[in-house]
């Protein structure tokens, strides 16, 4: 997005400043009793709950955050790549494993798609994937605990773009490379980028019954970048779509470079044949180091395993696998509509939108209708799959979702606005201005076979003069529009968390029932948990201490500590005893380097902390859980090292 | 976390009439019946024959002869799920507990520790007791049966 923003922000000035003052206008026209009518829509009272939970990605802050629609309140922030020292996250000894990488620990990614599981092809509320950029990774988020349960490293690869999008029962989610680098990597001039860089289309398994995913194989492709991807449904279930651009395979000014070519292509990938491929043992399996991080919510901790080694397919091998639809120009967006019969090429520097029909591709396919073939790849003529045009629609097409009736609506960054068309006739049927400078936009379902098409919202790159400043840097926002009738019509504006680049929407009953409460105590198998007072204690091994601390409104147990000397490592393993929900307990030590933990009722957490001086520091309680939080307190003594001081501990009368 | 309602809490151990006109204000807007504040309770019970059940999803329990196997099982429990705040013959964070099946009923025993939430708000012996100990009565989400068991601990404590 911020390369097109550049090349958008240098071409565009003239139309996008213009389309800003329009904005300004259309804005204060709007009536007091239109103003009432939408503040009506978005009002939820005081105790009810809202109708969807909305899931955006918080872009360059790693991380996912919850909204409620339509009142557009945020709700919680779920740390996925990124460290979050409100929640430990990344931070305590259990979820630090979470951030492991090939690279060692990464405590930051930049986090673009969230994508919901399916099952048929409809949103299910159990997991929501999303996908790390920058490190190329795949996050799995439990939908019973809004917590980040499994990431997967995709190796070969990087700029994790067009990812994590789900096939229809998710069976796969995909990940493919945005920045072709030599595969394997090895030392080779940039110069000879051409020919010699490589993509990777990854398709990662989800198992049916936990989720768990799985590398199942890569196919190694021309180095394009590989932008965005939607996986086919209903009749076209068994195909992804990848959009690319580069097709020039350019490595330097790209801006320029990069958007040469008239048409760049929708990569048409047959993955239920790459299935078959390999089953066949057409797979060649290539080096490849990756990392997968899972939590266990037995132990309340998660473990890292190291893989080497990929399977790999090569197209030139494996007849029929890819296609390459030609779309104009530099698509950045590919969607498919509800049917399965559209596929949406979002040319983000084209004045026309290409629309392709999956039958006549088929047919294309069927009578070898191909232009040219790319290392193996056959090039399907653009005039064969070509559904219909959609005619200058507006500026800087990105993405579009669909509405379940019939429509699609598709994002223009450039004019800054949505624009309403009817799938079958290409006609444009409303249009509405976003404010401002709009990339992704969604539909509550938008992307899958059933949409629930009653709000649309726009992510917005720029804010500029629609809230209060905040100095140099000001928050990306969201709007909602009510699309139920035939004029879309904007309810409300509210900023983001982080820049949100897609986002997903579900109806809340398809997700509130199945929340977690609490952990249940008697199935903690943290290794050092303390599950009831009797088992607190403090051991020491040389220079290793390990308290086991439990928790309870409000004292912790021990809360007195002696015996610990100067260069010891302690290990706070703190169990929360409490088994009500929302009785977190928050543990805060004294000059610790690291964070506070955050302990959920029935869970344990370690803080590792070193005894550097001499002294009597405070541990204290920092999520406010009674009337006597502020008592809820304790103190570790340090005494010099070889001191006769012996380890004891207590809480109340001295043990 | 719900900080407004734990400041309520807190609010309520230090400024009692702060927190009784603030509670009767929810109490209000949740099920629109007035009346239902602590002060009313504790009115009601003053004018209130016979015992006090508590607020709950017990309304009555049969006593047979004490069940020995039972009263070990719900020791175990106690021990485990209870010993953080309460000491049989000594006061804790909470109250001692001896005598307990002299001092209420067994369907207020299992009330306050399957609901204390709403005990604690609505019933007149229970808000009493959180006024005086400040800290809330944890709900350690067991079930009815496991409640029962504590029960028969509590009832062979009180006949040795």
């Amino acid at each position: 997005m911020i390369s097109l923003q550049k090349i958008i922000l240098g071409i565009g000035v003239v139309a996008f400043l213009a389309s800003c003052g329009n904005s300004g206008k259309s804005s204060s026209k709007m009536t007091s009793s239109s103003n009432a009518s939408a503040a009506e829509q978005v009002y939820v009272p005081p105790g009810e709950h809202d109708e969807f939970y909305a899931f955006m990605s918080g872009g360059f802050s790693g991380q996912l955050t919850v909204y409620g629609l339509p009142s557009g309140r945020l709700f919680r922030r779920i740390p996925v790549f990124s460290q979050d020292a409100e929640k430990g996250y990344g931070y305590d000894e259990e979820t630090k494993p979470m951030l492991m990488t090939s690279e060692g620990f990464v405590p930051w990614d930049d986090s673009h798609h969230p994508e919901l599981s399916q099952t048929n092809g409809v949103p299910d509320g159990k997991y929501i994937f999303i996908n790390g950029n920058n490190t190329p990774r795949i996050a799995r988020i439990d939908l019973t605990t809004f917590e980040t349960v499994e990431i997967i490293e995709i190796p070969n690869t990087a700029g994790n773009h067009s990812s994590p999008f789900t096939t229809e029962n998710s069976e796969y989610v995909v990940a493919g490379t945005r920045f072709s680098v030599p595969v394997p990597q090895r030392d080779m001039s940039i110069t000879e980028y051409k020919g010699n860089f490589k993509g990777n289309l990854t398709f990662v398994s989800v198992d049916k019954e936990d989720g768990d995913m799985d590398i199942a194989f890569q196919i190694l492709v021309p180095g394009f970048d590989y932008d965005l991807a939607h996986a086919g449904k209903g009749k076209s279930h068994g195909w992804m779509f990848f959009s690319s651009y580069n097709t020039e395979e350019a490595h330097t000014k790209m801006e320029a470079t990069a958007s040469q070519n008239d048409k760049d292509f929708i990569a048409a990938v047959n993955w239920k044949l790459a299935e078959q491929y390999i089953a066949e043992g057409k797979g060649h399996e290539m080096p490849g180091k990756y990392m997968n991080n899972e939590m266990n919510h037995h132990t309340h901790a998660a473990t890292s395993k190291a893989y080497d080694k990929v399977m790999v397919l090569n197209p030139d091998e494996c007849p029929g696998l890819i296609y390459y639809l030609p779309t104009p120009k530099s698509p950045h967006g590919v969607d498919v509509d509800p049917t399965g019969e559209y596929i949406v090429g979002n040319g983000k520097l084209s004045s026309d939108m290409s629309v392709h029909s999956f039958d006549k591709m088929l047919a294309a396919i069927e009578a070898e209708d191909f232009e040219k073939t790319i290392d193996g790849i056959p090039v399907l003529t653009y005039e064969s799959v070509l559904a219909g045009v959609v005619e200058r629609p507006g500026l800087g097409p990105l993405h579009t979702e669909f509405d379940g009736q019939g429509y699609a609506y598709t994002s223009f960054f450039i004019s800054s606005e949505v624009v309403k068309w009817k799938l079958g006739t290409w006609e444009v049927i409303d249009r509405i201005p976003s404010y401002y400078s709009i990339g992704h936009l969604m539909i509550p379902g938008g992307d899958s076979k059933q949409p629930w098409g009653k709000y649309l919202v726009s992510l917005n790159k720029i804010t500029k003069d629609r809230y209060l400043p905040t100095g140099p840097e000001l928050a990306h926002s969201a709007q909602l529009y009510d699309i139920s009738g035939d004029k879309m019509k904007l309810l409300l504006d509210f900023p983001t968390d982080g820049e949100p680049h897609y986002a997903q929407a579900i109806p809340a009953e398809l997700v509130k029932p199945n929340s977690v409460r609490i952990f249940k105590l008697d199935e903690n198998e943290h290794p050092y948990a303390a599950i009831s007072e009797d088992e607190a204690r403090v051991e020491k091994n040389g220079n290793e201490v390990h308290i086991y601390m439990t928790s309870i409104r409000s004292h912790f147990k021990p809360d007195n500590i002696e015996g610990v000397e100067v260069g010891d490592v302690v290990y706070f393993h703190i169990t929360n005893l409490e088994q009500d929900w929302d009785t977190p307990h928050g543990f805060a030590m004294y000059g610790a380097n690291t964070s506070e933990l955050l302990v959920m009722p029935g869970a344990t957490k370690t803080m590792r902390w070193e005894a550097k001086r001499v002294g009597v520091f405070p541990f204290y309680c920092t999520d406010f859980c009674s009337a006597l939080h502020q008592e809820m307190q304790g103190y570790i003594r340090v005494s010099p090292k070889g001191s006769s001081v012996p380890l004891k501990y207590w809480t109340g009368e001295q043990e | 976390m719900a900080h407004s309602l734990k400041l309520l809490k807190y609010v309520a151990g230090a400024f009692v009439i702060a927190f009784l006109s603030a509670c009767g204000g929810s109490e209000a807007t949740e099920e629109s019946s007035a009346g239902d504040d602590p002060v009313s309770y504790v009115k009601k019970a003053e004018e209130a024959k016979g015992p006090n059940k508590g607020i709950g999803p017990i309304s009555h329990v049969e006593l047979g002869a004490l069940d020995d196997a039972l009263a070990t099982e719900g020791e175990a429990l106690f021990n485990k799920m209870c010993t953080a705040c309460h000491k049989m013959d000594a006061r804790h964070v909470g109250p001692a507990l001896v005598d307990v099946t002299e001092r209420r009923t067994p369907e207020w025993i299992m009330n306050m520790i399957l609901n204390p939430d709403e005990m604690t708000k609505k019933d007149p012996d229970a808000y009493a007791l959180i006024a005086e100990y400040i800290a809330p009565m944890a709900n350690q989400s067991l079930t009815e049966e496991q409640t029962r068991a504590i029960l028969e601990y509590f009832r062979k404590y009180d006949n040795q």
